[in-house]
């Protein structure tokens, strides 16, 4: 009984503390990095959420933002970088071609970036204003909350 | 899959691999290294990390249609390359936009290379490790995008400059808008001014690396700022003026020795000169004419009602779209020929002509057809020439489209500029070439 107090709440206290901290990896390819200069500059400033820290490391990083048309010539490249990431992660689909291809319906271009790594959120724009990017962060800060955390020593059922 | 630098580098030295996804390289683009120590003794650039099908899509959409996809070439910059775009097809066809609409336009494109210049500035000076330059460039790219918000909608993707003149009026109260981006532009240039011109790390690692020659820059194609830092006087717009720059006043700004902080100094005084020709233009830019005062004028919702029994003769207030795009502004903005202008949407909605006009716009094999030849226009985009050529076979897609991307061209000299150099040069020579994408893998 005490036992499982003390997890919930632990469980409940580590999420409040990843999604405040939340490290993340942009991946930028496209039109869409340049919106995501402007949410992580002063204007739009998503430090203001706790992601203000951009590690150029995929091995450092929590979320993966994956920002733009990914080409198939991309697409291994992407991968590779999400495997790199360490646990727990999680990955933003930033604009229209990462979550679907965008009006890039062709040979060249990946039809979403959830064909090749799983994704958490999905902003959709071509390319999504700040204030949108900025909704779709606190929504994956909502759901880092509420999700099971992972930690080494729990105990596995 | 051996790439050429694995079979030719020499036993003795160490292959290094950079890319696609560098932590300080902005951009998708692998760059593999032969190396002795430090020194880099040859490299291999490889580039198409971005193809997006640009030239192909091209070819299946209509003259009209494929106008947002010329937005996300030089995505940093997307105005200039619509007027590139609209011009091309303007000259196919043979008009002219009206003159307000023609200094709309410069308005556009100079906010559009200021913004391009900013962002190519901050992200070489964030990987030299200046972070606050990046983020004063940033907050000035800002105010430039309100000013294109408030006028086209978006803020980067705008597919404002349409065939025969552009989407809508400026804004009522641009006015102030542009000059406090003007004003807010002016501090920043002055502060980076500050922050980098005399700073001895930045100068360490600009000064003197990766120096190309005028000969070496014309050999490979080079046009813009870059070919400028090298000390040769060529800019479109000044060669052959389009638009309405040969009215207005303004010098192009060039370097002497052709290295990164030439090219760093370059796009600093064109920001410079690029204010001033805004300035100009908001000055010489023709009123619009007196719109009729709209007392009388029905809702958009009480006239589409009324359309229904019988024909509206009142004006109607509102455009139902953009602000500035109503029937009456047309003839400042946008023309009237209805072979190339999409109908005024108070038309469209409310009377029997204005929808099959608008029908006969957007139909499979109407609307926008230009007559059977080819033709290049180029303007100069952020980073060059940037030249569409088009052939059109008389039908409403074009037959083929090509895109003369300035930014390929420079990308092209990478491997010579960093030889011989250490691999910590490679970030500001990198960011100096202001390589997009978009542009770039097309
Ligand atoms: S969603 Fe639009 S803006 Fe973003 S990368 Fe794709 S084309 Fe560019």
């Amino acid at each position: 009984m005490i036992g499982n107090f003390v997890t919930t709440r632990f469980n409940y206290i580590l999420g409040w503390a990843r999604k405040y901290s939340l490290f993340h990896y942009p991946f930028i390819t496209a039109c869409c990095g340049m919106e995501y200069m402007s949410t992580a500059a002063s204007h739009f400033d998503w430090d203001r959420f706790g992601t203000g820290w951009t590690r150029f490391s995929p091995r450092q990083s929590d979320m993966l933002v994956v920002c733009g048309t990914i080409s198939h010539k991309l697409a291994p490249v992407l991968r590779t970088v999400y495997d790199q990431m360490t646990e727990p992660k999680w990955v933003m689909a930033f604009g229209t071609c990462a979550v679907s291809g965008g009006i890039y319906d062709n040979y060249a271009v990946v039809q979403g970036s959830d064909r090749i790594i799983p994704v958490d959120v999905y902003i959709p724009g071509c390319p999504p204003r700040p204030e949108t990017v900025l909704d779709g962060l606190i929504k994956l800060q909502e759901k880092i909350q509420k999700q099971e955390q992972e930690w080494r020593w729990k105990k596995r059922k | 899959m051996t790439t050429r630098i694995q079979k030719e580098a020499s036993k003795e030295s160490l292959l290094l691999n950079m890319g696609p996804s560098h932590p300080a390289m902005h951009g998708t683009i692998r760059i593999m290294l032969e190396l002795d120590g430090e020194r880099i003794l040859n490299s291999e650039v490889e580039v198409g990390y971005l193809h997006r099908g640009f030239e192909k899509i091209c070819e299946n959409r209509t003259y009209f249609n494929l106008l947002p996809y010329t937005d996300r070439m030089n995505y940093v910059s997307p105005l200039i390359n619509n007027l590139g775009y609209v011009m091309t097809v303007e000259k196919m066809l043979g008009i002219e936009a009206p003159e307000r609409a023609q200094y709309i336009r410069v308005i556009m494109s100079e906010l559009s290379r200021i913004s391009d210049h900013l962002t190519c500035l901050a992200a070489m000076a964030m990987e030299c490790g200046a972070f606050t330059v990046f983020l004063y460039n940033v907050k000035a790219r800002e105010y430039i995008w309100d000013v294109i918000e408030e006028t086209t909608g978006a803020r980067m993707t705008t597919s404002y400059i349409r065939i025969g003149g552009v989407r809508a009026d400026l804004h009522p109260g641009y006015k102030a808008v542009l000059k406090k981006a003007i004003v807010e532009t002016r501090k920043v240039l002055k502060d980076i001014r500050g922050l980098l011109d005399k700073n001895i790390i930045y100068l360490n690692r600009t000064r003197d690396i990766a120096i190309v020659s005028p000969e070496t820059a014309i050999s490979y194609g080079w046009t813009g700022p870059c070919l400028r830092s090298t000390g040769v006087y060529y800019d479109v717009r000044k060669a052959s003026p389009y638009a309405v720059y040969d009215q207005l006043d303004f010098e192009v700004p060039l370097g002497e020795r052709g290295d990164n902080f030439d090219r760093y100094m370059v796009r600093m005084k064109e920001m410079d000169q690029s204010l001033r020709i805004i300035e100009q233009a908001m000055e010489k830019m023709p009123r619009p004419s007196p719109s009729k005062l709209m007392v009388e004028a029905l809702e958009p919702a009480e006239a589409i009602k009324a359309s229904r029994t019988k024909r509206v003769e009142k004006e109607i207030k509102l455009s139902p779209n953009l602000e500035g795009s109503e029937r009456g502004k047309y003839l400042d903005i946008l023309g009237t020929d209805k072979k190339y202008v999409v109908p005024p949407k108070e038309d469209t909605y409310t009377s029997i002509e204005g929808i099959i006009n608008h029908f006969k716009f957007f139909m499979r094999g109407h609307g926008i057809r230009p007559p059977k030849g080819e033709a290049y226009f180029s303007v100069e985009g952020g980073n060059g020439e940037l030249g569409y050529y088009i052939v059109s076979d008389g039908t409403d897609r074009p037959y083929r489209l090509h895109l003369r991307a300035p930014c390929f061209h420079i990308v092209s000299a990478l491997e010579e500029m960093i030889k011989g150099h250490y691999i910590a040069d490679i970030i500001p020579t990198f960011g100096s070439t202001n390589m997009i994408g978009g542009e770039l893998d097309r």
